[in-house]
Formats: structure tokens, sequence, C-alpha cells
């Protein structure tokens, strides 16, 4: 394996007697975008903060490109940021703003003015250098200050929660842009974000962090579909969870309500008689029998709400109700409310939290 | 009419007059001194008196130290309180409220007995020292004013996520304070420095005890010895004092707007 490009070591951060951030590790590779995921309080800021130089470890080291920048103040570290609130300043243009670093850095006022121009043509907003940020939109402010951020070419690019300001449909069209943006130039890239849907679509990698830890990190696919713990399972997407109780170990029996269900190989050594959590996602779940489902429990339809294309239904089976989405087909009607239904999955898709 | 709006246009002209009244009759006395008839005479020879000119032009140089002075101590100070000892506010607000309950005079002995020739701070012992002295002691009575500006002004502005912004970008603490902060809060310094400015010219005790030529003792003594010059020295001062307060709401005016309105 290659040399990561940013290492996080070991690293702690505690405020007093709090402690926010617990024996945190990770690698990222050059040009990779890895995205920490949590709710609030969980410490994906304060890691990122760490990073940056805002706030100094309490133990452990970050390692950029082979150098320990631990102990470096924020602007000798050469990384690029963008804030949630913009932070643009007020007082200059948006020329002025993207030439800021620039400027500090001592480039010729020729240099400055061809990387700026440079760079509104990458934001796709050439004709807005004379303007100010307050005659911009909360998006176009964005787009300056990602300008603004990579402008100095800076060896790592941070982004906390940039897109949490803006409106939902500007918030999908800029981190396609961002995304694009950072793949173009190839630049490693650590995201912060709350929102799962953003991480899941963008990202090379996520960790998914909780109480100052990161429970997993892994690709999109490998996190929403293996996800390590409860606390992931939960988090990234919808899940149904039921009830189970293991009847036979060694063969893999589980029974749910009534029925059993055969877990092959997932229950990591739990005995006879252990109860289990159980989830599925809705996707796994189909209405009725399906061929290639190896597995059905049966209950009552709770609830059917038609969303135009698909149809939201809920059945209840023993004390537990599971959600499902089926396409909407204008030769069938939508189940009824009350009606018996059987719900058919495969067994490889149903995953066991620990 | 309503009738609301109707008494709220007669409280606005009792206030109007109480305000006016007197002014005017001050004006109107001001141009009194030729006998039956109405003339600038008395503006004239109050701006003609070379102690005017001289008192005047003292207290204009002390006020523009005292300001230089307010802004190296006041703007550092309120920014760092902001960006790093938010829990020290309350106690700085409680300080600088200090020299409005403090009277003047009881600061002035104070260095009068704590910079005497023999004290280890000789302030006293020269001019330069005296007026050094008092230029420090304005720029304390004028802290109440240019501290709250100051204060004001960056409360209007996010000064941690810009000052991150700067520093990440590449900026030593010089060019954050230089380039990002003060523009942005500069129309509350100006604001600072011109209540300073009203506050130094019209001051009496300080320099006074002090023993300074400076415009207010001036004013004093031309009030204390002539009849109508002092109502034109009284207008010239509220003219000043009004000429830098309109100067405040013209420059408000230009004054960066947040870059963090909602979209």
């Amino acid at each position: 394996m290659a040399e990561p490009f940013l290492s996080i070591q070991h690293v702690r951060k505690s405020f007093g007697a709090t402690t926010v951030v617990e024996d945190f590790n990770l690698d990222v590779e050059p040009g990779e975008f890895v995205s920490f995921l949590g709710p609030s309080g969980c410490g994906k800021t304060t890691v990122l903060r760490m990073v940056a130089g805002f706030e100094e470890p309490s133990a452990g080291k970050i390692v950029v490109a082979g150098k320990d920048i631990t102990r470096l103040k924020p602007n000798q570290r050469n990384v690029g940021m963008v804030f949630q609130a913009y932070a643009l300043f007020p007082n200059l243009t948006v020329a002025q703003n993207i030439g800021f670093g620039l400027k500090v850095a001592g480039m010729p006022k020729a240099d400055i003015d061809r990387r700026v121009a440079e760079m509104l043509d990458i934001i796709k907003l050439p004709q807005m250098a004379d303007r100010y940020p307050y005659q911009l939109s909360g998006g176009q402010q964005q787009r300056i200050a990602l300008a603004r951020a990579i402008a100095p070419k800076p060896k790592l690019l941070l982004l906390d929660e940039p897109l949490s300001a803006l409106d939902a449909k500007v918030r999908v069209s800029l981190r396609e842009e961002i995304r694009s943006i950072q793949k173009k130039l190839g630049i490693t890239t650590i995201f912060v974000t709350h929102d799962q849907e953003e991480a899941l679509s963008i990202s090379d990698r996520i960790a998914v962090m909780y109480g100052g830890k990161a429970e997993q990190v892994g690709t999109p696919f490998e996190i929403y579909n293996r996800p390590a713990t409860k606390f992931v399972a939960n988090f990234v997407g919808t899940l149904n969870v039921l009830e189970g109780t293991v009847t036979d170990a060694a063969s893999g029996r589980v029974r749910v309500n009534s029925e059993e269900v055969l877990l092959k190989g997932k229950l990591n050594g739990s005995k006879s008689g252990d109860t289990l959590s159980l989830a599925l996602r809705p996707e796994a779940i189909s209405l009725g029998r399906q061929p290639g489902r190896d597995s059905s429990l049966s209950g009552e339809i709770s609830e059917v709400h038609f969303l135009g294309s698909v149809i939201r239904v809920r059945v209840g089976i023993g004390g537990s109700t599971v959600s499902l989405d089926t396409f909407n087909s204008p030769a069938a009607p939508p189940p009824a409310v009350g009606e018996k239904a059987e719900i058919s999955f495969s067994s490889s898709d149903m995953l066991v939290l620990h | 009419m309503k009738s609301g709006k109707f008494w709220a246009w007669v409280v606005f002209a009792l206030g109007a007059a109480y305000f006016f009244i007197p002014l005017i009759a001050t004006v109107e006395f001001s141009m009194r001194m030729r006998r039956g008839a109405y003339s600038f005479d008395a503006y004239q020879i109050v701006l003609g008196d070379p102690r005017f000119q001289a008192t005047f032009g003292y207290s204009v140089l002390a006020a523009i130290f005292t300001i230089i002075l307010g802004v190296l101590i006041v703007v550092p100070a309120a920014y760092w309180i902001r960006l790093r000892l938010p829990q020290l506010r309350p106690i700085v607000e409680f300080i600088t409220l200090l020299p409005l309950v403090i009277p003047a005079i009881v600061i002035v002995f104070g260095y009068i007995r704590m910079y005497g020739s023999n004290s280890p701070l000789p302030f006293l012992a020269t001019d330069m020292g005296t007026n050094a002295l008092l230029v420090i002691g304005y720029a304390m009575l004028a802290l109440p004013y240019m501290y709250r500006a100051v204060d004001t002004g960056l409360r209007t502005i996010d000064v941690r996520t810009l000052t991150e912004a700067a520093q990440i970008l590449g900026a030593g603490w010089g060019t954050i304070i230089g380039r990002v902060i003060l523009p942005n809060v500069l129309i509350a310094v100006l604001s600072g420095a011109f209540l300073t400015f009203a506050i130094v010219i019209g001051e009496f005790t300080m320099a006074s005890l002090l023993n300074r030529p400076a415009f207010g003792p001036y004013l004093q003594n031309v009030g204390a010895n002539r009849a109508y010059e002092p109502a034109a020295l009284a207008i010239i001062a509220f003219a000043i004092t009004w000429g830098c307060m309109s100067l405040i709401q013209i420059l408000s005016r230009f004054a960066p707007r947040s870059a963090n309105r909602p979209n």
C-alpha cells in the first residue's frame, strides 16, 4: 500500500474534563475524497479543526505528505478550508477574496489576476469578479469560498459542512460541482457533514463518527450494505429492525415472530436462545412471495402512503413494523390497510446488529 | 388625521422646541454685539483671537493623538476578547465604564500624585511628559465610547470565522487585523474617533489642573470675562460636535455590508 497522504494517528482532544475525540485514526490516500459523517457533537468538526490547526490535539499526531504538522500554526500548513458560514471577507470584492491567499503569499499581481480568472472559470462565475459578497446568493458565495480555498493550490482541502446553509436544490447541484472540481484538480479532500445522502453520493470513503470515535471507515457501498455497528446501521439509510431469537446456532436458524429465518454464517458466536436485532433495508423487501427470495414473514398492512411513482407500505410483524416501497402500477390497485400480507427477502440481505 | 399621530407630532414639536429654543436664543444673543443690528462681530473676535487658534489647535492635536492611542489600545483588546477571551467581556466592560463613574478631578489628582517630579515616572516634570499624560487621561475618558463603538462593530461580523478564514489562507496577525478586521469595523472605529474628538475638544478639568493650553480652559476663561463671545464660542463648539456626529452618519452609509445574510 502506498504511503498515505494524510495520516491522523491516535488523535485525542479534550476540553477540560470532556473528551470530544478519542483515539481517532485515519489514513487518506492522495486525491481521495473522504467524508466525516455523524450526528452533532460526534467530534467530526473537531477532527477537521485539528487538521486545519485551529485546535491542538491533546494526544496523537497528524502527518501530511510525510511531514508532522501537529504543532504547526494554521497559516503554516498550506491547507485550504471552506466554512459553513462562507466566511468571505465583506470588504473585499470576489476577485480580491479569491486572490487573498495569493497576495499573502507574495505572488506578483499579474499572476494573481491570472489565477483568479482561472478560478472564476472553474466555478463558472467569470462575470462576478467585481461584485461584493453581499451582492451574491448563498450558493454563489460558497462557490467563491471554494475558489478562494483552492486558489493557493493547497495540499489538502477541508470542507466544514459547506452546504448546510443552502436550500435543497442548490445543495445538490453544488455538491456535484464540488466533487467534479475536486476530481479535476485531484486534491485530497476531507468533507464534514451530518447529511448521509451528501456523504454517500460524493465520497470515495466515509468515516462514520459517534461519541468522538470512528465507528466505521469504508466506501459508501460498504457503509450502507455492511454496517459494522448498530449505530452505523441506524444512522446511515432507513432501516427496519426486527427482534429474533436464535433457535439453532449451529445451522443459523433464528425465529422472528413465529417464523424461522436461516442466517448461515452471520450469527458471530451467538448461542441458541440469544436474542438478536436483525435489520433489513426497505429496498431489500418485497411485498408477497418473489422468486429468488428465500425468506418470508407474515403480517398485516398497517399504513399505505401513495407517493406517485412509489407506494410506501408499512407492515406490522409481531411487535415491529417493517417499511417497504413498491412501484406504482396503474394495473394494480395499492394494497389496503388491514389486509394480511407476506413480505419476502433474501436472508443474505438481513443484517445482524451487534 | 388619527389622534395617535396628532399627539405624536405634539410630543415631537415639544421635544424639538425644548432642544432648539435655547440654541436659537444663544445664536440670537451671539449676534447682538453691535448695538441695534445683528452681526457676526462676536464670531470674528473669537476666530481672530490668537488664543482661540492656539488652544483650538492644541486640543485638535491632543484629540488626534488620543484617537490614535485609543484605537491602538481598544481595537486589538476588543478583538482579542471577542476571539479568545469572551468570558472576560463583562469584566472589561465594567472597567471601560469606570471613567463615567469616577470624576475626572479625582483621576487628575491621582495623576498628579502618581506622576509628579519626584515619582519613578515623572510625567509632570516636563511639558512633553505632561502633554503625554493629558493624552493618556483623555484616552481613558473616551474609553467607554471608543470601546462600545468598536465592540458594536465587531458584533456585526463573524470575528472568529473571518479570522480563521484569513489564517488558513496564510495570513499572520498583522494582516488579519489590518486587512480583514479593521476595514470591516472601520465605521465603528471612526464613530469612536469622532466621539473622542468631541470629548477632547470641550474637556476642561484635566487640561486645567494639568495647566495645559487647551480649548476647554480657554472656553471657561472667555465665558467668565466676556458677554457675547462665550455665546459665539458655544455655537462654534456645538457646530464642531454636530459636524462630528454628521460625519459618523455619512460614513456609516459606506460600511461594508455583511456577507453572511441568509440566502
